[in-house]
């Protein structure tokens, strides 16, 4: 079994004749973690994953697994499987023939080529549908055989484009949580590309945020979620309240910004009289009287109360016009209420430019 | 109205009667007399027998031509079915400049009459000394029939099949395995159903046949000779054998396209 | 870092101009073959036909001084224009019957059929398709005949008094094309009917349209892609054939592929004979000059 492998990205970049698909991105991946791209629909996240397969050559840069230079290495010789995203199983094999098929085309002997189907097929849970023709299995069926089929060659790094995309949402979650597993049962590098925000949330070690071929932001998900390095991440991952304002002092590390919240203080280091952007999850914004430390908003109209489960979902807006977000305990709120608001200072989070 | 309707309305029945008896009449007539113990394939109808089989499994003339029709057919239609792979694949699986033009150009004929085909064929290879023969013939039809399986087989090769192939290439598969191992087994339907088509194609074509064939001519020529001899049932014996001939080839067709739909879906 | 970056960049166009090159070549190999045998047994003999119609036969000897001579006698003889003539009114008859036959058995199959067995009939309406042309026609005078099988009818049925010349006249030659393409039509049309997502006719009745409308504002519309191919493809095949009018038409009226066959059989004049397929094959450039230019207007 090869041994998970480190991944470096080397100043990557794909351009198609005036367009530029992917933008000089660089990032590294250490052995057996859980990758996800996440960005909207063209902001470069397939590209980026078919040229770690190898489909598509980049313009620019270099791509490393482990000690090897793989930039011009086709896709049979490079160490990646991929599972794709309509899982593209051949319709002439069936199940088991499809698993097998890594193996074959590498010459393992049969008996080993039966033993490693078998146990692929039971990692995924499909230990009695070998037999069967792939036009007898369902969606998430079909999903395992893929994974199955991929694994089976005991890739250094597993790509996974959109691989939940086309099942329900149920299905999706539970897909999430095997997948999870599997990885970490075999301690394998996987490389997972969506568009859904919750599922790079709940999946991945390392999330990298892609916008119009550039890296928004990089980093373990609570630490994307909890202080996004810019504006698109702030909004794309999950919802914040981005307020703006003018930098009034500076010492420290820490400045004090002029807002339509008040004056507003928040650690960084910006040149006074400069514009800045501060983010706010909802979770840390607070309604009602302002606790001792937090930092002091103003006040909001509340205009939409929603409930739930175990927080309710405020929105609302101060009379400067900005909308504002909390997650809050849930309490009888009345719509057209005024009340005032507060955020737990680690929740402000200055954004880059 | 809707699909899961059973039975027939009367409209639709008032439509298709006619038509029916319309398409099926002179085949039926066709069939029928040939089975017709007289001299004269009108009615009233004697029979049933199979005198006028047996007088066309003995002519010499008819059988020899069948061999000549299967020869040319197989043959002409083995070339043009590996010239149109060769070129499909080429064409959709490569980034070829000009492919748009070249594209144009195999499909050109298409636009023209065989009558045309086969008078250019006529004159030029009487220009360069080509006698007329079933060489000559079989090229022609490799003319016709070449748009065609290209047609059917580039079609095949579209976007599910290019990622399946991309599957098995990341995969490990080199590209000698590609091709062997989801290439063709993926294309058989389509090689199948486009070498059926120029088949049954070669088998019914007459004119070209007709302007160069010289003195080993296909069984459409020959039965064209028969019709000088005015109605007779052996002809309509012979033209019952070529009938069904086309129609197995046919019926194998449709079969063979129905699975490759079936198969898309599975994908 | 810059400095190394920036080398470490270099090499990747340059491979993947390479790759593209190589690409392009095998490509091109591969199309190679059919390309060469449509330019040497199709493109050639096209240019040789356009060649030799500027040629002439004198006294049974083949004159090479290039000229309009032959288009010349065209114009100037009846029998070549009133055969171009003839085709272009047999084959407009036959392609707006056909039209008119196959779309209603297209329509029944595709609208009124449950769809597993759409193909089946589909497949059934199209059976004598298999028919070879040659046979085809020959089974039209047998039921043409003067005692076959229409005339019986009609004389046991009292229609007519004595047998009806049904063959080796137009309407004959119209039959005979017509069989065939109200077939072919009929899966073209259909191909075209069974495309149209049945939502929308549907969604046109949830709009207050009745069966009609839904028919002339949205179903027509729809299938006229079917129609106008049906119609292309009639127009070319049924202008060329030589067959169905030397069969069943006889030799009442002459349509342009007789007269063709007539300058290579019986007068050996090729440069004619060529002349005459130039014209032919103008005709049906056209035809599609024609189909292209509705379609595209069609379409803005």
């Amino acid at each position: 079994m090869r041994e998970p492998a480190e991944l470096k990205l080397d100043r990557v970049s794909k351009r198609y004749d005036a367009v530029t698909a992917v933008d000089d991105v660089s990032f590294d991946v250490p052995p057996g973690a859980y990758v996800v791209l996440l960005g909207p629909s063209g902001s470069g996240k397939t590209t980026v994953l078919s040229m770690l397969g190898g489909f598509t050559l980049p313009s620019a840069g270099r791509i490393l697994i482990g000690d090897e230079d793989v930039t011009l290495v086709p896709p049979a010789k490079r160490p990646t499987a991929t599972v794709f995203q309509d899982y593209a199983l051949f319709p002439h094999l069936g199940v088991a023939r499809n698993v097998a098929f890594g193996l074959s085309v590498r010459g393992v002997p049969k008996a080993e080529i039966a033993q490693r189907v078998a146990a692929a097929l039971k990692l995924v849970g499909l230990e009695d549908f070998g037999g069967r023709s792939i036009s007898a299995m369902s969606g998430g069926q079909r999903q395992r055989i893929a994974l199955a089929r991929a694994l089976v060659t005991e890739p250094a790094l597993l790509l996974l484009d959109e691989p939940l995309g086309a099942l329900d949402l149920s299905l999706r979650r539970q897909m999430q949580e095997e997948l999870r597993h599997i990885q970490r049962s075999q301690g394998r590098t996987f490389v997972h590309v969506t568009h859904d925000q919750e599922e790079a949330m709940a999946i991945a070690d390392l999330i990298v945020i892609m916008n119009r071929g550039r890296i928004e932001d990089i980093g373990p998900p609570t630490r994307v979620y909890e202080r996004p390095r810019t504006c698109f991440t702030a909004n794309f991952l999950g919802e914040s309240t981005v307020i703006e304002g003018t930098v009034v002092a500076c010492t420290d590390g820490r400045i004090v910004v002029d807002s339509v919240c008040g004056r507003v203080e928040v650690s960084g280091d910006r040149a006074v009289g400069s514009l800045v952007h501060i983010a706010l999850r909802p979770e840390a914004l607070r309604i009602g009287r302002c606790a001792d430390g937090d930092q002091p908003l103003g006040e909001m109209q509340v205009e939409d109360c929603i409930f739930q489960g175990s927080f309710q979902r405020v929105a609302g807006s101060n009379i400067h016009g900005l909308r504002l977000l909390a997650k809050v305990e849930p309490q009888s709120r009345t719509v057209g209420q005024c009340v005032p608001i507060s955020a737990r200072r680690s929740g402000l989070v200055l954004l880059e430019d | 109205m809707n699909a899961s309707h059973s039975g027939w309305d009367w409209i639709s029945v008032l439509v298709m009667s006619p038509l029916f008896v319309f398409i099926y009449l002179p085949v039926a007539v066709l069939v029928l007399f040939s089975f017709h113990a007289g001299q004269v394939p009108v009615p009233p109808f004697e029979g049933p027998s199979l005198t006028w089989y047996a007088k066309v499994l003995a002519s010499d003339r008819i059988t020899s031509a069948g061999f000549n029709s299967i020869v040319v057919g197989v043959l002409s239609s083995l070339v043009a079915t590996l010239l149109a792979t060769l070129a499909a694949w080429g064409l959709a699986r490569h980034r070829v400049p000009g492919a748009r033009a070249i594209e144009a150009l195999l499909f050109l004929p298409l636009a023209v009459s065989y009558l045309v085909i086969g008078v250019g064929l006529l004159v030029a290879f009487s220009a360069v000394g080509i006698g007329k023969s079933l060489m000559a013939v079989g090229i022609g039809h490799v003319v016709l029939n070449l748009p065609l399986a290209f047609a059917v087989v580039y079609g095949q090769f579209d976007r599910d099949q290019a990622r399946l192939e991309q599957a098995a290439r990341d995969l490990g598969a080199t590209e000698v395995q590609v091709f062997l191992r989801v290439t063709v087994p993926l294309l058989r339907p389509a090689i199948l159903a486009a070498f059926l088509l120029s088949l049954t194609f070669s088998w019914d074509e007459f004119i070209v046949a007709f302007l160069l064939s010289g003195f080993d001519p296909t069984l459409p020529v020959v039965i064209w000779g028969m019709l000088r001899t005015g109605l007779n049932p052996q002809t309509n014996a012979a033209g019952t054998l070529v009938f069904l001939a086309s129609l197995a080839a046919g019926i194998v067709f449709e079969v063979a396209l129905l699975r490759r739909r079936r198969d898309a879906r599975a994908g | 870092m810059n400095g190394s970056l920036a080398a470490s960049g270099a090499p990747v166009p340059s491979a993947e101009a390479r790759g593209a090159r190589r690409d392009a070549l095998r490509g091109f190999a591969l199309a190679l073959p059919a390309t060469l045998w449509t330019i040497a047994f199709f493109v050639v003999p096209s240019a040789a036909i356009l060649v030799w119609s500027l040629f002439r036969r004198e006294g049974g000897v083949l004159v090479t001084d290039p000229g309009f001579d032959n288009y010349r006698r065209f114009l100037e003889q009846d029998t070549f224009r009133l055969a171009l003539w003839n085709s272009v009114e047999v084959t407009l008859i036959v392609t707006v019957i056909s039209v008119i036959l196959a779309y209603p058995l297209a329509y029944v199959i595709a609208t009124r059929v449950s769809l597993h067995r759409q193909r089946t009939w589909l497949m059934l309406a199209v059976l004598p398709f298999w028919t070879s042309y040659v046979v085809r026609s020959y089974a039209w005078l047998l039921v043409l005949a003067p005692d076959g099988v229409v005339n019986r009818f009609l004389l046991a049925t009292g229609f007519a008094t004595e047998p009806v010349a049904l063959s080796f006249n137009r309407g004959a030659t119209v039959l005979g094309f017509v069989h065939f393409f109200v077939m072919l039509c009929t899966l073209t049309i259909y191909a075209s009917l069974a495309r149209i997502d049945p939502k929308l006719r549907r969604a046109a009745a949830d709009l207050g349209a009745n069966g009609l409308q839904t028919f002339l504002r949205v179903t027509l519309p729809l299938s006229m892609p079917g129609v106008a191919a049906g119609a292309f493809l009639t127009f070319v095949i049924a202008i060329g054939d030589y067959v169905t009018p030397q069969i069943l038409g006889g030799n009442t009226e002459l349509l342009m592929p007789q007269v063709i066959l007539l300058q290579i059989n019986r007068r050996a004049d090729i440069p004619m004979a060529a002349a005459l397929s130039m014209l032919l094959m103008l005709l049906v450039t056209a035809a599609y000059l024609a189909l292209a230019r509705w379609l595209t207007a069609r379409r803005t």
